[in-house]
């Protein structure tokens, strides 16, 4: 099933609709880590519901990409480039699934109340009550963060690499719905 | 080709072939000048997303107030860290529980208010940052609680002695804590940065007046501790109220009289107090009047300002920190339940901020026992067995 040419609508939309709420995931988090006010707790409080918001929809979407069939990256692609895009889409998948995870553990190992959505709406611990554990978790989360952003940038930096410079329709098929085209009919199964 | 007729008219990014695994298309290399240009686009949004993140990091902002600046600063005013608390550090766990009046029912939907018997956690501390520091009658005394009614979120809280706070904001804090720096040639604050705060900070002059005359008790027991920071009460109906709130003991209350040579001695008779009755307090709730500041913990409040009695606090049992259940927590003053909220006070920020942080690196450290040992709070009947 490598007819398609761009990714299914729920795909597109989802992908950006999670770049948009992860980049600001990243910068709300970096921001209120080194802050003390006068926006820090309501930043704090802002970035669990909008982090478990993520976790939900990267779990939507991970059971939607394995459900759906999705363009092949171009065979002219030299092979280990084939590999670093696929591996780099697993690292992020799992990081916008772990990141939250961890988030969330850290805060009940910490012994932390955690409220979701105002003050009486809390989630339950996932984890139990462990201070080595909460620091350490807090640790991770500091480094599994600043992972994820790295690999945004080289993300983002490969899709502009394919459509500035490469132009072979990479980029296009996350922004674009299916053009009719002519080649594609052509590769319609019989 | 993909988008026939008008391709010119097409935003480059899109204009491309068709990505079929089995047709390896054509590239169209572009003229170099528009090459390079091209490459830059390809450079310019990742280098840009990281110096806006270096941004939102403070390093282009060398005045921003961080949790790392303060723990330094903490660090340099002589904090000992090693797996203790970078403030407080050194303390005693203590438990009992809360008996509502009622009297603040009508105040704030929150459990405490409302209930009789809540559980709580508690802890005494001096505000030194060494744990192992000797108890003096002039140190900062606090009292830290975790209520935790069943069925409902938990509050906590700390309280310190003195009746007002010194400290506006986040660099009137940053500004103290440096200015309380160890000299390395004494290993004590030097005088003269000390008063030069007190003179750049004539705003916090008339707390630290105030705090200069308070009355000293003779111990933990017959102590008065305050919130200091202002938070907002709500109640069911949706009204709120400012409020600041004190601990008031029932014990009778002696002046201090230092008991020299004893390095503990302050645990000690806390010791013995909590050993030989239970103690108590009345939690006081002073409503803001119209001229009260909320947002400024170095005000103080009319004097003629109502207040209310919520309840009365029992504790009744003192453990060591060593295994004891207020170590492996934090008294973040905004772990709040429904029914009491923060109020614009900038120096609740700054502490749910500094707590957590001080919390997740004395969690992650190993730690030497607490001067306050397992040993010393044994009590006369379990000694001799
Ligand atoms: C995709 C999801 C998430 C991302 C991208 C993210 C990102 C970040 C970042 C960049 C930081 C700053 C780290 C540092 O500089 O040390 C941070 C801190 C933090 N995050 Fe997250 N986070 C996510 C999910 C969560 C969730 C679900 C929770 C809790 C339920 C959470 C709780 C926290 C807390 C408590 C802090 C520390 C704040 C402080 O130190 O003052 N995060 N996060
Ligand atoms: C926080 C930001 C982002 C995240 C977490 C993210 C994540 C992902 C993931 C996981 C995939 C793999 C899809 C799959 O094959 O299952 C993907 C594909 C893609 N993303 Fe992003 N993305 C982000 C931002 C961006 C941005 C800003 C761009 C454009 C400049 C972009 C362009 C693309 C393109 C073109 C693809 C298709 C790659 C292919 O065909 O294999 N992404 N993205
Ligand atoms: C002005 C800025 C302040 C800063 C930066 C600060 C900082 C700290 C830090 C880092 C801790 C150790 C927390 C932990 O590791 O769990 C601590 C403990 C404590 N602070 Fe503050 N503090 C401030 C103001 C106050 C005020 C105004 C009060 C009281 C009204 C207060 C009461 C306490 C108490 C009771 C503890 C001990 C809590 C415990 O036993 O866990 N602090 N403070």
């Amino acid at each position: 099933m490598n007819g398609m040419a761009t990714f299914p609508l729920l795909s597109r939309v989802l992908h950006w609709l999670m770049a948009v709420m992860i980049l600001a995931m990243l910068f709300i988090g970096l921001f209120m880590a080194s802050s003390v006010g006068p926006d820090y707790h309501r930043l704090v409080a802002l970035h669990r519901p909008l982090g478990i918001a993520i976790l939900m929809l990267a779990i939507l979407r991970v059971a939607n990409r394995l459900r759906s069939s999705v363009p092949t990256l171009p065979e002219d692609l030299p092979r280990l480039l084939r590999r670093i895009a696929t591996t780099s889409h697993i690292l992020l998948y799992g990081l916008m699934i772990v990141l939250p995870f961890v988030g969330w553990g850290m805060l009940s190992a910490g012994g932390f109340p955690i409220p979701l959505w105002g003050q009486s709406l809390l989630l339950p611990p996932i984890l139990p009550h462990n201070p080595a554990l909460w620091s350490w978790l807090r640790s991770a989360h500091t480094i599994l963060a600043f992972a994820l952003f790295g690999l945004v940038l080289a993300h983002i930096g490969a899709a502009l690499f394919h459509g500035l410079i490469r132009r072979d329709g990479v980029l296009r098929s996350m922004c674009a719905k299916e053009a009719p085209s002519p080649d594609l009919q052509e590769q319609k199964p019989v | 080709m993909r988008f026939p007729g008008n391709k010119a008219s097409l935003p480059d990014v899109f204009a491309d072939d068709n990505r079929i695994g089995s047709k390896p298309m054509a590239q169209k290399p572009a003229p170099p000048p528009i090459l390079a240009l091209r490459w830059l686009g390809v450079g310019a949004v990742p280098a840009a997303l990281a110096l806006a993140f270096l941004w939102a990091g403070g390093c282009f902002s060398p005045g921003r107030v961080t949790q790392n600046r303060l723990m330094g600063e903490l660090h340099n005013a002589g904090s000992y860290g090693h797996g203790f608390r970078r403030a407080h550090a050194k303390g005693v766990c203590v438990s009992g529980w809360f008996d509502a009046s009622g009297d603040a029912s009508h105040l704030s939907r929150a459990a405490v208010f409302h209930e009789q018997h809540v559980p709580v956690i508690g802890r005494f501390a001096l505000a030194v940052g060494q744990p192992y520091a000797s108890d003096n009658a002039a140190t900062v005394r606090s009292m830290a609680l975790r209520f935790m009614p069943p069925d409902a979120p938990e509050w906590r809280t700390g309280m310190n002695d003195p009746p007002v706070l010194p400290l506006r904001d986040a660099h009137d804090v940053s500004d103290f804590f440096t200015a309380q720096q160890s000299d390395p040639a004494t290993g004590k604050p030097d005088p003269a940065r000390v008063k030069a705060f007190g003179a750049t900070h004539p705003w916090l002059r008339s707390a630290a007046d105030v705090n200069a005359h308070r009355f000293i008790s003779s111990g933990f027991a017959d102590d008065t501790f305050h919130s200091l920071d202002s938070f907002v009460l709500s109640a069911a109906d949706g009204t709120t109220t400012a409020v600041r709130w004190t601990m008031i003991p029932t014990q009778p209350v002696t002046p201090s009289d230092a008991k020299a040579g004893d390095r503990e001695y302050l645990f000690r008779e806390l010791i013995s107090d909590i050993h030989t009755h239970a103690l108590h307090w009345h939690l006081m709730m002073t409503v803001a009047g119209p001229h009260d500041a909320i947002n400024d913990p170095s005000q103080i409040w009319a004097q003629d300002d109502q207040t209310l009695d919520a309840g009365t606090l029992t504790l009744n049992s003192i453990e060591s920190e060593d295994g004891g259940p207020c170590t492996g927590i934090t008294f973040d003053p905004l772990v709040l339940p429904p029914g009491i909220q923060p109020s614009d006070d900038p120096i609740l920020q700054v502490r749910s901020a500094a707590y957590m942080r001080s919390f997740s690196l004395r969690a992650g450290e190993n730690r030497s026992s607490s001067a306050v040992t397992p040993t010393l709070i044994q009590t006369p009947e379990s000694k001799k067995s």
